[in-house]
């Protein structure tokens, strides 16, 4: 099987090692990775900011560029969210204002074949062991899209169960959101502020050695929050996990 | 009294309010306390129906029908109302709603009026205008008397006063109690049975005394014309019943057509608003009736920006809102917030998509309200009325940075985009071009990289709002793309 790498802004300049881990990972699983080059950024930040007419680019380059793929697998829930989600609203509200059909178009090529990187394994390979190991306890923070919008349910940790070394320890108040929200995040420095030192505090308490989300935008506001109170908690996207084995462990 | 209307004018953007807030140890703790117990709560009791999200999709269904033929169902209900006794009047906005009702006291004589806890009448600030003519509103709900005697805002839906503990609650008591009427008993104490002795003996006085009631309602049946208030503690059925005049002043969006459809409601509002399987006093009237309750009966139909928000087909999903307060205590900007931030009767989830909808964006707090949400859509998935939240604050958020056509007074206006947006639509046009031209970003990308040892730890200006809580994340040495590029440089 081939499948084409959607691999996200912040993941592609921020955090290469998740989309190495992504490749190695579906690699060991026997799938075909490539990575088309025209990919860009989903637009998410721009459309929850309010900016919709600037995302609509986005979702015309997102069409072309995968144009070729039957799968588009991304190690993001609210990347995914944004185009399951937002993109048919973005292509309805432009036929709205009498601008055609072609993006309302473009977003219903782009919905059905996007996967986050938990469905994609769950639901289309059928695995949930894919043969990882890593030796410590992790606590699961269910991000809101994920949660929410996708709802991935019980695919993350029934993953992570069958990760072999790895003790998985309940995050108390695992449903309530980190604080990031993207824009959030500095419009309401705060409210996010407080929102995350409150999940800070729940992921210590915990005792586990690694939180781990199904995107790494979430992980960027708790691990900079964890990072900033001098907490050892180690934040790390669940595909870092699952790409770990014996033979070649999480460095 | 300060005037709880008056004094949400030049409310700051919701940000300033609510970092002021999220500093007071003692508001964030009463708050998440309280917002958590009716959480988990609310969770169990709606946990108990099977048919939860059946219900749910046809309460939403129901208020989707009803505001699309909306006309038509205030005629019906103005006729079943006129026939049943009653007096129909039109209020287009606030003052004019507020004169109504000032109009209709007078005329009975009275200089007190008793009151049935009411959002509309808040929203039009009707006990400063009352005020202002010489008649005094004497609130009669627990959490609202606690509001009006410490001369306060309220800061949630359903308990106004959520924001205070006991022993805040007991001080206003003992302090303020005497200017209103009776005062409270001496050494009166924290505990809450003894605190709802006092309200109860203090208001006593009040409800045998008064000849006019104000009520808002919960809903309005059309095809009997019958209003329907919901409460737990009984005071608003005393209201409702003893006085000689009752004057109602309810909002145009909470017409239902049929006793059918009521049904589906008074299923989910008590579940949702106060966990309870059904709340302990449902008060039904319609029109008057002789030798029982009131003899003159008024329902004021309050528009106040209703009918531009219906004008708008992803904003007008507000109108649902069937008051519950649910996406509040599941709200954790909410929580770490408060009420008070959001510069409005209406606060939370709802007051973010609906204040900017009824007042417009053009205030600082109207414009920053769309906003206040990490969009996390947990008052989504509450909602029983199947409000996505999330969706409108976005579609808000749209008319605060573009402007583009609105409703305003019945009218297609173009507005402009909010202030203090420049920089912001500066930056997320350079990042279209730059995200749509992906070897300029991966220009950018390396020029990050080589400089990646002198990066800062520590942000300067407007960045400061992110690292002054959060480490910044060290720029990797090479990006993805680069790497992709030279491991498998021939691929696509
Ligand atoms: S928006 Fe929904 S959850 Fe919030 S108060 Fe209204 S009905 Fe209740």
């Amino acid at each position: 099987m081939r499948v084409a790498l959607f691999i996200t802004c912040v993941n592609d300049a921020l955090f290469p090692r998740t989309g190495q881990a992504v490749v190695r990972l579906l690699e060991r699983l026997g799938v075909e990775v490539e990575f088309p080059r025209a990919q860009s950024c989903c637009g998410q930040p721009q459309y929850n900011t309010g900016y919709r007419h600037e995302t609509e680019p986005l979702v015309r380059r997102f069409d072309a560029a995968f144009a070729d793929y039957e799968y588009v697998v991304t190690p993001s829930g609210s990347c995914a969210a944004m185009v399951r989600d937002n993109y048919p609203r973005i292509g309805a509200k432009a036929a709205a204002e009498g601008r055609g059909q072609a993006l309302a178009e473009a977003a219903a090529r782009a919905v059905p074949k996007t996967y986050e990187l938990t469905e994609f394994l769950v639901d289309v390979l059928g695995v949930t062991d894919v043969g990882a190991w890593f030796p410590y306890a992790v606590t699961y923070h269910p991000t809101c899209h994920g949660l929410r919008v996708l709802g991935l349910g019980e695919r993350p940790r029934a993953l992570l169960e069958r990760v072999r070394g790895l003790e998985l320890v309940d995050l108390p108040g695992a449903r309530e959101c980190c604080g990031f929200g993207g824009t959030f995040a500095v419009k309401n420095a705060a409210v996010s502020a407080a929102m995350g030192a409150d999940k800070a505090r729940d992921i210590e308490s915990t005792g586990a050695a690694a939180v781990c989300t199904v995107d790494n935008s979430c992980l960027l506001h708790i691990g900079g929050t964890l990072a900033r109170r001098g907490s050892s908690v180690r934040p790390v996207h669940l595909a870092e996990i699952l790409a770990a084995t014996e033979e070649e462990p999480y460095a | 009294m300060s005037g709880t209307s008056g004094t949400y004018l030049g409310m700051p953007a919701f940000p300033v309010a609510a970092r002021d807030a999220v500093r007071d140890e003692t508001l964030r703790g009463n708050l998440r306390h309280a917002t958590h117990t009716i959480r988990e709560k609310r969770a169990k009791a709606v946990a108990e129906l099977d048919d939860w999200e059946r219900l749910r999709a046809a309460g939403r269904d129901v208020k989707e029908r009803t505001l699309r033929h909306l006309d038509h169902y205030l005629v019906q209900l103005e006729e079943a109302v006129t026939a049943a006794g009653g007096t129909v009047h039109w209020a287009a906005d606030a003052g004019e709603a507020n004169r109504i009702v000032t109009g209709l006291v007078q005329r009975t004589g009275q200089s007190e009026v008793v009151k049935v806890k009411s959002m509309a009448t808040q929203e039009i600030g009707l006990n400063e205008a009352l005020e202002a003519a010489g008649v005094r509103a004497y609130e009669t709900d627990l959490a609202e008397l606690i509001v009006q005697l410490g001369d306060d805002r309220p800061s949630h839906i359903l308990v106004p006063a959520i924001h205070r503990n006991r022993g805040e609650i007991r001080d206003i008591f003992v302090e303020r109690m005497g200017s209103w009427g009776r005062a409270a008993p001496a050494g009166l104490g924290d505990d809450p049975a003894e605190l709802a002795e006092a309200a109860r003996v203090h208001l006593r006085e009040k409800f045998l005394r008064a000849k006019v009631g104000i009520s808002g309602a919960n809903f309005m049946v059309a095809e009997t014309g019958t209003l329907v208030v919901v409460e737990s503690e009984g005071n608003g059925r005393m209201c409702l019943t003893l006085p000689e005049t009752l004057i109602s002043v309810v909002g145009i969006e909470k017409v239902v057509p049929t006793w059918q459809d009521l049904e589906v409601f008074l299923q989910t509002l008590p579940r949702s608003s106060t966990a309870e399987r059904m709340n302990p006093y449902t008060s039904m009237w319609t029109g008057t009736t002789d030798s029982d309750g009131p003899r003159t009966f008024h329902l004021v139909l309050l528009d106040n920006g209703r009918t531009d928000t219906l004008a708008d087909e992803v904003g007008r999903r507000a109108l649902r809102c069937i008051r519950c307060s649910a996406c509040l205590n599941v709200c954790p900007v909410y929580e770490r917030a408060g009420g008070h931030a959001y510069g409005s009767v209406y606060p939370g989830p709802i007051g973010a998509i609906l204040s900017p909808q009824l007042r417009g964006t053009g205030s600082e707090v109207d414009a920053s309200l769309p906003y206040a949400s990490s969009l996390c859509g947990a008052c989504y998935d509450v909602c029983p009325v199947a409000i996505d939240i999330p969706e409108v604050l976005v579609h808000l958020r749209e008319r605060v940075v573009q402007g583009g056509e609105v409703t305003r007074n019945g009218e297609r206006v173009t507005i402009k985009p909010a202030k203090g947006h420049r920089g912001e639509r500066a930056v997320m046009r350079a990042a279209r071009w730059a995200l749509d031209h992906p070897g300029a970003l991966r220009a950018g990308q390396r020029l990050a990289s080589r400089t990646r040892r002198v990066h800062p730890k520590r942000l300067p200006g407007p960045g400061r709002a992110w690292s002054d809580t959060r480490a910044l994340p060290e720029v990797p040495e090479e990006s993805f793309r680069d790497w992709w590029q030279r491991t498998r440089g021939g691929d696509r």
